[in-house]
This record gives structure tokens, sequence and C-alpha cells, in this order.
């Protein structure tokens, strides 16, 4: 096994992830859709109810479109992460999964790139998103759209992880809905996505604990502070840290001697 | 003139058992397969072909037995063991909304052939296969015979020593089946590949062919197709099948 071996297998498959997406337009239009009308009805709606006191990274008073814009993108990256997953549940029931789970190469290293190139993906998305953001007016420091990048790529495998973590524990593919349930909706609103930690301790401690260990929080307060040019090391950590612990369960999931594999029938 | 080719030990499986929740799936299986030969791993459905075929993948891990591929120990040298495997599985397991060509380029990248060796490769695979003049077609057009025979092509394009086949011609007509049966007998012999092949289906085994009859997830016969037929005091290796496959079920 060479190095060069490593590389054209990683290749191979973030440009089949990439060809795939490019393929299915909807999926891209879709993706875009989501965050662009939970910005442009949403936000405008709050925008008159919700105030958003000054608190870091913002200097000054902020538009609500402005708060929810970080929360948005983390909403791209945690569906595009679920969709991932999706897909590898619907590659193995299809088969397809296995010839990627026989080539000589370390299952880790097969998993990361899967994750890789889902994250190629949702970054894309992230970038088009901002860009349609910033015709309406939100607008960061042009450093921002340059520090944002390495905190997608982050987040983005953090929630990745997560989902590959999920798809090696889902047997079929009609209990991925529920799941998606369970995680995507929980996560996205208890999350600092769409209303500042401050706000939610003043309804319920709670609500703000359960909000403040989310790991799609600081995911979001990362992606938040960087668009800003600003580092959020304990936002930073936290997602680092998620990221490895999902992805550790993830490998072990898929396993074949210690995981799940073999608890889904004969496949 | 017959030419005498030197066989080497592709495959071998020593005391294999494997359950599924308590429930014994596989029981201390064992034999080998031999280089330039076709061994044919014949049972009814549920005796435990597709679980031997995930362990021998590694799909699956067992606790007892020993599986070597080439001399490497599945379990504990995984990647050298499989660099050595080619598979055709069961399922289909082709991209359908991308090409031929596409899928082919897929599976040379992710066993690290170069971008020269891998259209080299693809070209004289297909080529062998007739299936070189519809490269740029999506899979999703083929009929399914010939979705098999790109399934076979990509199987070959890292040049494996076993070719392991899960019931390749399920699902096909007898024309499509016949070919795809001549072939790989050809590739056996032509290429010196050990070729581990699963079915239910009598017809495809040939006379030189290596028979393993397993039922119930143990092995009930192995040998030659006149070996079995004899130990089993029959006329047929149909005739062996049905009478192996009856008496163990009571």
């Amino acid at each position: 096994m060479n190095i060069l071996h490593y590389l054209r297998a990683m290749q191979g498959i973030i440009g089949r992830e990439l060809w795939r997406f490019v393929r299915q337009r909807e999926r891209f239009i879709a993706a875009l859709v989501r965050p662009l009308v939970w910005l442009f009805i949403f936000a405008a709606g709050f925008r008159a109810t919700l105030g958003v006191a000054i608190s870091p990274p913002y200097e000054t008073y902020i538009l609500y479109e402005v708060y929810i814009t970080p929360g948005l993108i983390g909403m791209i990256q945690l569906f595009n992460g679920m969709q991932s997953s999706l897909s590898m549940v619907y590659d193995r029931e299809m088969g397809s999964m296995r010839i990627l789970m026989v080539c000589p190469l370390p299952r880790w290293f097969l998993l990361m790139s899967k994750l890789i190139a889902g994250v190629s993906v949702s970054v894309l998305q992230a970038y088009v998103f901002l860009a349609i953001a910033w015709f309406y007016e939100i607008e960061a420091p042009w450093e921002g759209y340059l520090y944002i990048l390495p905190a997608l790529i982050l987040s983005g495998v953090m929630l990745g992880a997560l989902g590959l973590l999920l798809s090696s524990f889902i047997k079929q593919l009609e209990n991925f809905a529920g799941v998606m349930n369970f995680v995507i909706f929980p996560m996205f609103f208890m999350s600092t996505a769409l209303y500042p930690l401050w706000k939610m301790k003043e309804s319920s401690v709670l609500l703000h604990n359960l909000a403040h260990y989310n790991p799609f929080s600081q995911a979001i307060e990362l992606i938040r502070f960087s668009l800003y040019g600003e580092f959020n090391q304990y936002a930073f950590f936290y997602t680092l840290i998620a990221f490895v612990l999902f992805m550790t369960i993830a490998v072990i999931g898929y396993n074949p001697s210690k995981g799940m594999m073999m608890k889904k029938g004969r496949g | 003139m017959s030419r005498q080719k030197i066989q080497t030990t592709a495959l071998s499986i020593e005391n294999l058992s494997f359950s599924y929740s308590g429930k014994k799936a596989l029981e201390q299986v064992d034999f080998t397969v031999k280089s330039s030969e076709c061994t044919i791993l014949l049972g009814p459905n549920g005796a435990g072909k597709s679980t031997l075929f995930s362990l021998i993948t590694r799909l699956y891990d067992s606790r007892e037995g020993k599986i070597t591929l080439c001399g490497f120990d599945v379990k504990q040298q995984t990647q050298q063991a499989l660099s050595k495997l080619g598979v055709v599985f069961q399922q289909t397991t082709l991209d359908m909304d991308l090409t031929v060509l596409q899928n082919l380029r897929y599976h040379t990248a992710l066993h690290g052939l170069s971008g020269k060796l891998a259209k080299q490769r693809i070209q004289e695979e297909l080529e062998r296969l007739n299936m070189y003049d519809r490269r740029g077609e999506k899979i999703r057009q083929l009929n399914g015979g010939h979705r098999r025979r790109v399934e076979i092509a990509r199987a070959l394009l890292h040049k494996p020593s076993l070719l392991l086949l899960d019931e390749p011609t399920v699902g096909l007509d007898i024309p499509s089946r016949q070919s795809i049966v001549e072939h790989l007998h050809q590739l056996a012999i032509e290429q010196d590949l050990a070729i581990l092949w699963a079915t239910h289906l009598i017809d495809e085994i040939h006379p030189q062919d290596q028979i393993v009859v397993l039922h119930q997830g143990k092995i009930k016969q192995k040998g030659t197709l006149n070996e079995v037929i004899q130990a089993t005091n029959t006329h047929s290796i149909n005739e062996a099948f049905q009478q192996i496959t009856e008496r163990r079920k009571g």
C-alpha cells in the first residue's frame, strides 16, 4: 500500500460524490431553498419581534437575519451530514457499499473519505448560500469568508461523523425517517441557530443547558465567530472532541468484529 | 498436447464456524480453492453461501476458524488479502446513474491503479466481454446480462488471484447465462485464476470443476464431479445434490 493508492482512492470517492451531486440538481436546489426560506420568510417575520442585543462576535446591534445566517449554514451542513448517511444506508441496502468495504484500504480511511466527500459538497452549498445572503445585505468582513472555511470543514466533518454513526446503527432505510426526526429537529431547535443562549436562559434554564451542550450549537458558534474573523476556542475544541467521539463510534460500528454490521443479518 | 500447470492455493478455509444471534449459520467449514480451477459452492437457498462470502470479504468476522487468501490471513492481514480478491455479489453493486466507464474508473481508483494503467485494463476487460463499445452508456440502459458482464470486468480490473462469484447468473436468460458460464471457465484456465462460485444451478458445473456441497451450514460433500457422484452412489450431480440435501433435512 502506498500513499498514491490512498490519494487515488480518496479522489475516486470524492469525485463520485461530487459527480452525483452535480447530476442531482434538485438536491442542490433543495439544499439551498430550505435555508433561504428561513432567511427570507421566517427571519424577516421575526425581525420585528425579536431584538438581538450586542453580544460577541457582533459589535453593534444586528438584524435578526444577520444573527440567523450562521445557524442556517449549520442547517445546510446538518442536513447534508444526514443526507450523506442516508445515502450510505441506501448504498448498503443496494449493495454498492460492499464494493467500498472490500477494497484493500483501512475502513477508517474509507469512511473518512466518504465524510470528506460529503463535506466538500456542503462547503460548496454554504458558500453559495453566503453569496445569496450577501446580495440580501448580510455582509461579513471579507476575511471572514476565508476564515469560515476551516470552521465549515470542522463542523461539516463533525455532523457528517454523526450521520455515519447513525448509519452504522440503522438497519433499514425505512427506519431512517424516524431517526431524522429525532436527530435533526431536536438538534436544530435546541441550539443557538435561531436564538442566542442568553435569550433561552430567560425562558428555560434546562433548554439553555441542553442547547449549550448540543455540539451543533458549538459548531454554529464556531462558524459565527469565524465569519467575523474571530476564533472561538471553546467552540473549536468542543466541535473537535465531538467529531473524534462520533467518528470513533462510527468506525467501531463499521468494524466487522465489533460493530453493528454483524447484527444487520445476512445483507 | 496438454500443459501441466503448477497450481497454488488461493483460498484456504479452516474449521470456520459462524453464528447469527446464537444460531449456527456455518459449522466447521473446511476447504481450499486452487488456481486455474473453478470451485463450485453448491447449496440450496439459506445453506450459508452468502454468509461464507461475507466472511471471506470480511464484511463479517468470525471468532472460530481461519481464512487465508493467497497466504494472507484475512483477519490479520486484511488489506493484503483483499487486494488479491475480486468479487461479484449476488445483488448488483453498480451505480445505475453512472456510465460503464465511470463505474469501472471508480473501482480502479479504489484499488489505486494509475490513470494510464486503469485505462488499459478497462479496455482489455471490456473488450474480452464485448462491452467496450458500450462503455459510454449508463448502467440503467443495459440489460441484466450486460450489467453482469460489467461487474465481472470490474472484478478483474486489479488482476485478482481469487474471484468470488455469488450466484452471478441469477435472473439471467439462458443465452446470457451460458455465455457467462463459458467465459468464466475459460478465464480460470487462461489467467490461472482461482474461482469460487456459489450457485444452486447444477447445469453451471463443468466436469473438471471442484465441488463443495454446503447444506445447513455444513459441508456435506467435496471433491470432483465424479468423486461426489461416486460418494453418493448416484448417477448424476443432480441426483447426488438431491440426495444430500433431502437426506439431511429430516
